[in-house]
């Protein structure tokens, strides 16, 4: 399953780059999506990947049984979705916002803030 | 004695305000500061001849040898007295020559901010405040070149002088820390006695090197010596004090200072005879070729620099008596030559020696200064210059087998430097008075008193040298030396071979007066060898590297987001590919991978798919809802590896995302196409490089084992600390609550950002 898993976390890698090399900003933060969704399933996968046993501590016991899915990563992980949540959303509303002033989502043609470049 | 540096820091501090305050006509009060501590240091003179040095040391930095020790020695004392006492007179000088000027209190602000670095330097015994003087010299140098701020020449021989100094400094503090290495004190006068061992140790080259790049650098040097002639673009007095008598001298004192702990050694002689040499000879005769008064002045400086270095270089002990008389007997004649170009300069506006002749009708007292400093520079009896010249001439008479070079080498100077005192001391007064100069009245005594005494004390001295034999010259000469020498200053020495030698150079230097007419041909004949000039090659080595570094910069800083990017990856793919292909041996341990099951299968399966769509497709709708179905298939992956809290909140993240996307949809522009194929394989080639490293990174990783403390300590304290059942929620409010609370900080940012976005109206002008 990791092999798969491995599989997915280059494809999406090589996806979220790939658009980040577009010229369309939109493109841009769909491949700063997926590039960031591929981080955190690296990181997921490199806490070993454990089924069926979430770090939640029984109602009767006091500390995690023997086997458990590891807490660090995941604490980890849902950090970054949330983060990267804040991130796109700003990220959209000002393309939307530059598209307004500028009427246009090419890059090439919003790398200068001079007027007549 | 901390005071006495400090004051004159904290004076620099108050004066601007000081001044402002006033606005009373005159600023002659100010020449107090320099005055009292020159009476301090006079009256240190007597302690010093019976006491021996005056140490004082207060801590600073203690734990990396940094303290204020201050050692007044011989040498330190003959430095402080000129340093203090030519700065009274060019501190009156200013009252005077830069009356009413708007930035009078900036200007005095900056000579006492330098009068006060000096003798920091000059006083310091700790190699590190050593450095930090050193450089605060150079700092209010930068300031007073180009102290007329608004003309552009000075404020590029500003920037010159401040280049080729402040990268001398660099090579000072390397020496500092090199000898601090070898010998693990912090102090010059606790190396003294282990002078032997450091000259045996391995790092002696280097930290000659660097010595030698820092002195001859700050004392204008071969090949480093083009920053003293623009650095006379400052005003007067500055050239007086710093360019002359004061700060160039610094390269000569680290010299003199540290002659006793790297001196006597081929390395040291060889290389200071030979660089005085060079600059002494160069700089005398291109001192004939100049027709500007201070340019006359600045190379003939220049040469005597390289006098007082190759003096140090024949390192006998005639040699290093001359070098202490010629400190003090340039220091007199050549301070009083400015302060008269000065004047000339102030009263008629021009420095222009072809122009100006007879001004002996109007500026007398002028002329009368400059005649006894020409004198003295042309070593005449009975001037102190004579004295001087006549000790160089026995320095290198002494000198065994080479004895005639040296000599030789040092009449041609000696002739070329008469001619050039000559030209600027007599020159201007002579011969008729031009009609527009009938109307030059002399300017207030606080200008023309100064180079007055200046000029007399080089006469003074010369008929009487032993008033400062046993106060100034003996302690100097046996700081230098070690012991206490044995010598008698004399104006007269009898029929010898030097006095015969004295009688050829004046005689031949007059000559070549009458003969050599200053002017403006000469001066081209003599440019046409700026080409082969260092100054011509540092300038071209300057231009050129900017262009480098602007090309440089233009080839990585292009402004074009995917090329940062294809460089950044480019060079992660090569370094990464590099490792795992030779220091990684692949393989994958089959036991520790968990079984593949159908329903996992598919869901990554869709995963693919909708990658692909995200990528390829040609609609943004389909696109961003392939990028939700690629969120929704990792819930489901969270859900299935027990990660219940991320499913979760991948999900409520997710479909906000798409939301906002949808949202803005509507009035963004069609998806274009914008890159043509090539540019497509190329891209496409990079990123499946890439995540195909990423991939294998991966792989291996999963085969080293993890360490688990972190977890275990999570797993076990929990509930027993956090009181929560729930580990990762346990975590994240509790265990790092403080990195929660800045992320939620963050969030709120980005909803302001977001909110002032979607609520921003530009007014019409600036939507353009």
């Amino acid at each position: 399953m990791e092999i798969l898993l491995v599989i997915i976390i280059g494809l999406l890698y090589a996806a979220g780059i790939y658009m980040m090399l577009r010229r369309s900003l939109v493109k841009l933060i769909i491949g700063l999506i997926l590039l960031g969704n591929g981080a955190n399933l690296l990181i997921f996968l490199l806490g070993k990947i454990v089924k069926g046993e979430p770090p939640i501590i029984g109602s009767t016991e006091k500390m995690l049984g023997e086997l458990y899915a590891d807490p660090v990563p995941q604490a980890l992980i849902l950090t970054a979705i949330v983060i990267s949540f804040g991130l796109q959303a700003f990220a959209i509303i000002l393309i939307k916002r530059a598209y307004k002033v500028v009427k246009t989502d090419d890059l090439d043609e919003m790398n200068a803030t001079d007027e007549d470049l | 004695m901390l005071t006495a540096v400090i004051s004159g820091f904290i004076f620099a501090l108050l004066i601007p305000f000081i001044l402002g305050r006033l606005q009373s006509k005159s600023s002659l009060w100010v020449a107090l500061l320099p005055l009292s501590l020159f009476g301090y240091f006079l009256s240190r003179i007597s302690l010093v001849q019976q006491d021996g040095p005056i140490k004082v040391s207060y801590e600073w930095v203690p734990s990396i040898g940094i303290n204020l020790d201050f050692y007044l020695d011989g040498l330190s004392l003959l430095f402080v007295l000129l340093i203090s006492g030519v700065g009274t007179l060019v501190f009156v000088y200013t009252a005077a020559y830069l009356k009413g000027h708007p930035y009078l209190n900036r200007f005095y602000a900056y000579l006492s901010l330098f009068m006060a670095s000096m003798l920091g330097l000059v006083l310091s015994d700790n190699i590190y405040t050593l450095f930090l003087f050193w450089e605060l010299t150079s700092i209010s140098s930068f300031f007073l070149i180009g102290f007329n701020n608004d003309s552009e020449a000075s404020r590029k021989s500003a920037l010159t002088a401040l280049a080729i100094t402040g990268f001398g400094g660099l090579f000072l503090l390397a020496a500092m820390v090199g000898l601090g290495h070898i010998t693990d004190a912090y102090t010059i006068s606790a190396m003294a006695p282990i002078a032997e061992m450091i000259k045996g140790h391995s790092l002696y080259g280097w930290v000659l090197l660097f010595l030698f790049l820092a002195a001859f650098t700050k004392s204008a040097q071969f090949p480093f010596h083009f920053w003293l002639p623009g650095a006379m673009k400052a005003p007067t007095p500055v050239s007086t004090y710093l360019h002359s008598a004061t700060m160039v001298k610094a390269g000569v004192y680290l010299l003199a200072r540290f002659t006793p702990i790297l001196g006597n050694h081929e390395w040291w002689n060889g290389t200071l005879i030979a660089v005085g040499a060079i600059t002494m000879v160069y700089a005398a005769v291109h001192a004939l070729f100049r027709i500007d008064l201070k340019g006359i002045l600045a190379y003939s400086t220049i040469s005597a620099l390289g006098i007082l270095v190759f003096l140090i270089g024949l390192g006998t002990e005639e040699a290093l008596l001359a070098a202490s008389v010629f400190i003090l007997v340039h220091a007199l004649y050549k301070a009083t030559l400015f302060l008269v170009t000065g004047i000339i300069d102030h009263e008629t506006g021009t420095r222009d020696v072809t122009q100006l002749s007879g001004l002996r009708k109007v500026l007398l007292p002028v002329g009368i200064a400059a005649l006894l400093a020409a004198v003295s520079n042309a070593g005449i009896p009975p001037s102190f210059g004579f004295v001087g010249k006549d000790l160089i001439y026995g320095a290198t008479l002494g000198m065994g087998d080479l004895a005639w070079l040296f000599t030789l080498l040092a009449i041609l100077t000696n002739v070329a430097l008469l001619v050039a005192g000559f030209i600027a001391g007599i020159k201007p007064f002579i011969g008729k008075l031009p009609e527009r100069y009938a109307a030059v009245h002399l300017p207030s005594p606080a200008m023309y008193v100064p180079p007055l005494i200046l000029g007399t004390l080089g006469m003074l001295y010369g008929l009487f040298p032993g008033l400062l034999e046993a106060g100034l010259v003996q302690p100097a000469v046996s700081s230098l030396i070690g012991t206490t020498p044995d010598f008698h200053l004399q104006l007269w020495h009898g029929f010898n071979l030097i006095l015969l030698l004295s009688v050829v150079t004046i005689g031949s230097g007059t000559g070549l007066y009458f003969l050599l007419k200053p002017s403006e041909k000469l001066l081209g004949k003599a440019s046409r060898f700026e080409r082969f000039s260092p100054e011509t090659l540092i300038t071209g080595f300057t231009v050129g590297f900017g262009l480098l570094a602007k090309g440089w910069t233009r080839f990585f800083q292009n402004g074009y987001l995917r090329y940062y990017l294809i460089t950044i990856l480019g060079f992660l793919s090569l370094l990464l590919g590099y490792r795992l292909f030779v220091g990684v041996e692949l393989y994958i341990d089959t036991g520790l991978l968990s079984e593949i099951t159908f329903y996992e299968a598919i869901v990554l399966l869709i995963m693919g798919v909708a990658i692909f769509f995200t990528v390829f497709s040609n609609s943004r709708l389909v696109a961003v809802a392939s990028l939700g179905v690629v969120g929704y298939s990792f819930c489901l992956i969270f859900l299935f590896y027990s990660a219940p809290d991320l499913a979760m909140t991948q999900f409520s993240i997710d479909t906000l995302t798409v939301i906002l996307f949808v949202l803005v949809l509507y009035n963004l522009p069609k998806y274009l196409k914008l890159s043509d194929n090539r540019v497509r394989i190329r891209d496409g080639l990079l990123s499946l490089i890439f995540g195909a490293l990423i991939s294998i990174l991966a792989l291996e990783v999963m085969n080293e084992s993890v360490t688990k403390e972190t977890t275990a300590y999570y797993a076990e304290n929990a509930y027993i600390l956090g009181k929560g059942k729930n580990v990762v929620n346990v975590i994240l409010v509790d265990f790092r609550g403080f990195d929660t609370m800045v992320e939620i900080t963050v969030l709120a940012i980005a909803a302001i950002g977001v909110f002032g976005l979607l609520k921003l109206h530009l007014r019409s002008t600036e939507k353009e």
